[in-house]
């Protein structure tokens, strides 16, 4: 019987890779654990094992070929014994239901592979790396010159931040948000925005260094950190043992010392360990020294749910600490916000929490060049509208931005506004748009209860409320522990119907 | 209570050990210097107590009677370029970095003329002028900061250390191990001071530790430890000069475990059941640091007791003046609940 070789899927989020080299030719033997090939996905370059001997029979799929979908099949090799001829016969019968798939080097135990369909269903989008598990992270050696560029990045999406399915050959809305300052751009990742903005301010300011797991040689298990050891050196990338409570402490004392520490965490579910020092040591430090004693530091991470990581991996902290004063706290959704925030937050004298999201991750947008900070506190209107407000952060901006493509096919002109900065918050922004619109929507992929949507509503009410035609109304995820099936998680995320819903309530339609 | 200065653990192979400190033989000069400091920190407290119990100081306050020996000994091995961390007992802290009573004690009553505005109180001080990082509330949080203190020592390689001192209390949080194992890891100039008061508030260290003796809890992380009579100021000094040249030598932390003794409660609200009148009188009696000094310095002839009592009316002075300044001095204005929430403008 012939082996198919289908390229497996290699991280939880993984939907599509490149196929970046054969390492085998057809006719070659190969032995069981023999390389055959290597495969780039989103976030690190993995090698694909044989599992089986045999010879190679054919390579269905040419070294370099992008947006390779997982499950595709990409060699067949026919077994011991076998003629070729077997080999091609069965090669056209239909997949047999994993039996002899292509083993992953270096992986933990694969997950077990969704069909396309589920893949579509399951919600959240493609490219975006594994959750944050040490064990459960691949190797991640530098990225072997893949041009992420924008175009191939977008145009090979199938799906948007959203999940939502843009119409063919079109770039969705959700990845088309325009820089709030002028002048030339490029197409660049998230990911590779941020990375950008620590090397930039590392280069200008000597005192500025990153630490965390994982940061320096693994070159960041998110890949947000890579390069940056071969650049600046261990003295000023590095790597910390599994102890966030510990290190979050250190680099907060760094900063009492004198320098400007970014402190990575893998994801912000283990800065719960570390919270005492973000909220007590580093926020109140300044109140409580009557102005004496600075913290001028970032703890930056993904933050939010990912994709099917469950329960302890998936929550957005951003309503817990944008309640507390003396923490400034940023939580962008596009490149080139992620980029000019991050790089006003380590300019910043006060203590920063950066919460980025693993999902926009591998996501490209359009990214001033150059060394271009934002102002942090003001959000953005990420699409201009007359007939409803609808206001979101984060990934939640991206679902805000393909319901107002919905919205328009059926003739309501929706406002989308990103907030960036949670604390302190761009009240003027928001209220100058209800003042424009009447009705108000708040997205927000977090727990509704204590949220940030609430607090916008709160806003509306106190300072807005003579503007107001309707109700504000607020689209949360679902007010449960993150199951991890994948109808559940689905049911339990925030979706643009649910977005298209609130605002026809709100338009009274 | 220990007798004197001991060594740490029989020496390991192939793992150097610190050299088994001497007591410090201070000149006449120092032991004056010793005893007024001392001095200062027990008047101050007792009067602080008194204000305490007058309404004047509210909250908590834990005050540091029967500590002195340790942080004037510490304090005095140390160079302008070294950071200083503790805990919520940090009056005598400041008053050893060199910080004018008057502001330790308007912080206390709450004053803008305090050194933290009012803002912190007790436990809340702060003095990056003096290299003195607090007066932090939460036990043990001062560990992981203090070795981030040191972490920037090294980074900017500007020849400092930092002495982060904490309770045997705090000894039992995970946090401090973390430090210990990042600080002997990355060869970091940190000196960490266990101050062994015997009791974390209520709890004795045999009814909460299974390993008592302190001064091995760096062992596992290769962070050498030595015992001291923390009640024995030229103990401590003899130590810290150890300990000193052990960090300044590249050679990475060094834990000291200070044998000491606090004859008030926890803090105010202390009702002390949880140990004899007779085991604090006993303390008292035969070891105050305070008492112990003063016998060396007749010993040594340094000064008589007319002189010795120069001293400490010059030290009741300077402490009714502190009070007097922190009871007259004006609230902060209403418009300081506003101001230093955070440095930067923004929006």
């Amino acid at each position: 019987m012939p082996t198919e070789i289908k390229l497996p899927a290699m991280s939880p989020t993984m939907e599509e890779g490149t196929l970046a080299k054969w390492l085998v030719k057809e006719g070659d033997t190969v032995k069981p654990g023999d390389v055959l090939a290597e495969i780039e996905t989103d976030k690190a370059t993995m090698e694909l094992e044989a599992d089986e001997g045999g010879v190679v029979e054919k390579l269905h799929v040419a070294a370099g070929t992008d947006a390779v979908k997982v499950g595709t099949l990409i060699a067949t090799i026919a077994g011991e014994g076998e003629t070729v001829s077997d080999a091609a016969a069965s090669a056209s019968l239909p997949p047999a239901g994993g039996a002899g798939g292509g083993g992953v080097a270096q992986t933990p135990p694969l997950p077990k592979q969704p069909s396309g369909e589920q893949q579509q269903a399951a919600s959240p989008p493609p490219s975006a790396p594994p959750s944050g598990d040490p064990t459960s992270a691949p190797p991640a050696p530098p990225a072997s010159g893949r041009g992420a560029d924008g175009d191939a990045d977008t145009a090979s999406t199938t799906a948007t931040a959203t999940g939502a399915t843009p119409k063919p050959g079109q770039v969705p809305a959700s990845l088309q948000v325009a820089p709030t300052t002028p002048g030339p751009t490029h197409r660049q990742t998230v990911r590779e925005a941020l990375r950008d903005a620590m090397a930039e301010e590392m280069r200008a300011d000597p005192t500025v260094f990153v630490m965390g797991e994982e940061v320096a040689e693994y070159q960041g298990a998110y890949k947000v950190t890579q390069g940056l050891l071969e650049e600046f050196g261990p003295t000023r990338v590095v790597d910390t043992p599994i102890t966030e409570y510990g290190f979050a402490g250190l680099g907060t004392g760094a900063a009492m010392g004198g320098l400007k520490p970014i402190v990575e965490f893998m994801t912000f579910n283990f800065a719960m360990q570390a919270i005492d020092h973000i909220v007590n040591s580093a926020a109140k430090t300044n109140y409580m020294s009557g102005g004496q004693m600075r913290c001028p530091m970032v703890f930056r991470g993904p933050n939010g749910s990912a994709s099917r990581v469950a329960a302890q991996h998936s929550q957005n902290y951003a309503p817990w600490y944008a309640s507390v004063p003396g923490l400034i706290v940023i939580a962008p959704y596009d490149a080139a916000s992620a980029k000019g925030l991050l790089k006003s937050a380590i300019r910043s004298p006060d203590p920063v929490v950066f919460l980025e999201n693993e999902l926009l991750y591998g996501h490209s947008f359009d990214v001033p060049d150059g060394d271009v900070a934002l102002p942090i506190g003001q959000a953005a209107v990420v699409r201009a509208g007359k007939d409803v407000t609808i206001v979101s952060y984060s990934i939640g901006v991206g679902i805000a931005l393909d319901a107002a493509t919905k919205l328009a096919e059926e003739g309501i002109d929706a406002e989308v506004i990103d907030l960036r900065t949670l604390r302190p918050l761009d009240r003027a922004t928001v209220l100058a748009s209800l003042k424009k619109t009447n009705r108000m929507v708040v997205v927000e992929e977090a727990w509704p209860v204590c949220s940030i949507a609430a607090e916008i509503v709160t806003i509306a009410m106190e300072d807005g409320f003579d503007d107001l035609d309707a109700p504000v109304l607020r689209v949360n995820s679902a007010d449960v522990p993150l199951p991890y099936a994948a109808n559940l998680e689905k049911l339990a995320f925030v979706k643009i119907e649910d977005v298209v819903g609130a605002v026809k309530k709100v338009c009274y339609r | 209570m220990a007798k004197s200065t001991v060594a740490a653990e029989p020496n390991l192979p192939l793992r150097e050990r610190p050299k088994v400190p001497e007591r410090f033989v201070a000149t006449n000069a120092e032991l004056l210097a010793f005893y007024r400091e001392m001095l200062l920190i027990r008047r101050f407290e007792e009067r602080a107590g008194q204000m305490y119990g007058m309404g004047l100081i509210g909250g908590f306050c834990h005050l540091y009677i029967g500590q002195e020996a340790v942080v004037t000994g510490v304090q005095s091995a140390l160079a302008k370029t070294d950071s200083v961390i503790t805990g919520y007992r940090d009056h005598g802290h400041m008053l050893s970095a060199g910080i004018d009573p008057r502001v330790v004690m308007a912080e206390l009553t709450g004053r803008h003329a305090g050194i933290s505005k009012g803002k912190g109180g007790s436990m809340h001080m702060f003095s990056v002028e003096h290299g003195f990082y607090g007066g932090h509330g939460i036990v043990a949080a001062q560990v992981p900061l203090g070795t981030g203190l040191a972490f920037a020592h090294k980074y900017k390689n500007d020849g400092g250390l930092a002495v982060t001192y904490f309770g045997d209390g705090a000894s039992n949080q995970g946090q401090v191990y973390e430090s210990f194992n990042m600080a002997e890891l990355w060869k970091l100039p940190v000196i960490y001071v266990i101050e062994n008061n015997q009791y974390a508030m209520g709890t004795s260290v045999n009814r909460s530790s299974s390993e008592d003796q302190l001064y091995r809890r760096g062992e596992s992380f290769r962070v050498p430890g030595l015992q001291v009579d923390g009640m024995d100021v030229c103990e401590v000094r003899g130590a810290t000069d150890v300990a000193v040249d052990w960090v300044r030598s590249g050679k990475g932390p060094i834990l000291l475990e200070m044998k000491t003794y606090r004859y008030r409660g926890h803090s105010m609200s202390d009702p002390a059941k949880y140990r004899s009148r007779e085991e604090v009188a006993a303390m008292r009696e035969k070891s105050d640091p305070i008492e112990h000094c003063k016998r060396d310095i007749i010993a040594a002839g340094a000064a008589d007791e007319p002189k010795l009592k120069d001293i400490e009316k010059e030290v009741r002075a300077i402490v009714a003046d502190a009070a007097d300044f922190a009871e007259s001095a004006p609230e902060p204005d209403a418009k300081e609940l506003w101001t230093d929430v955070l440095v930067g403008t923004y929006g």
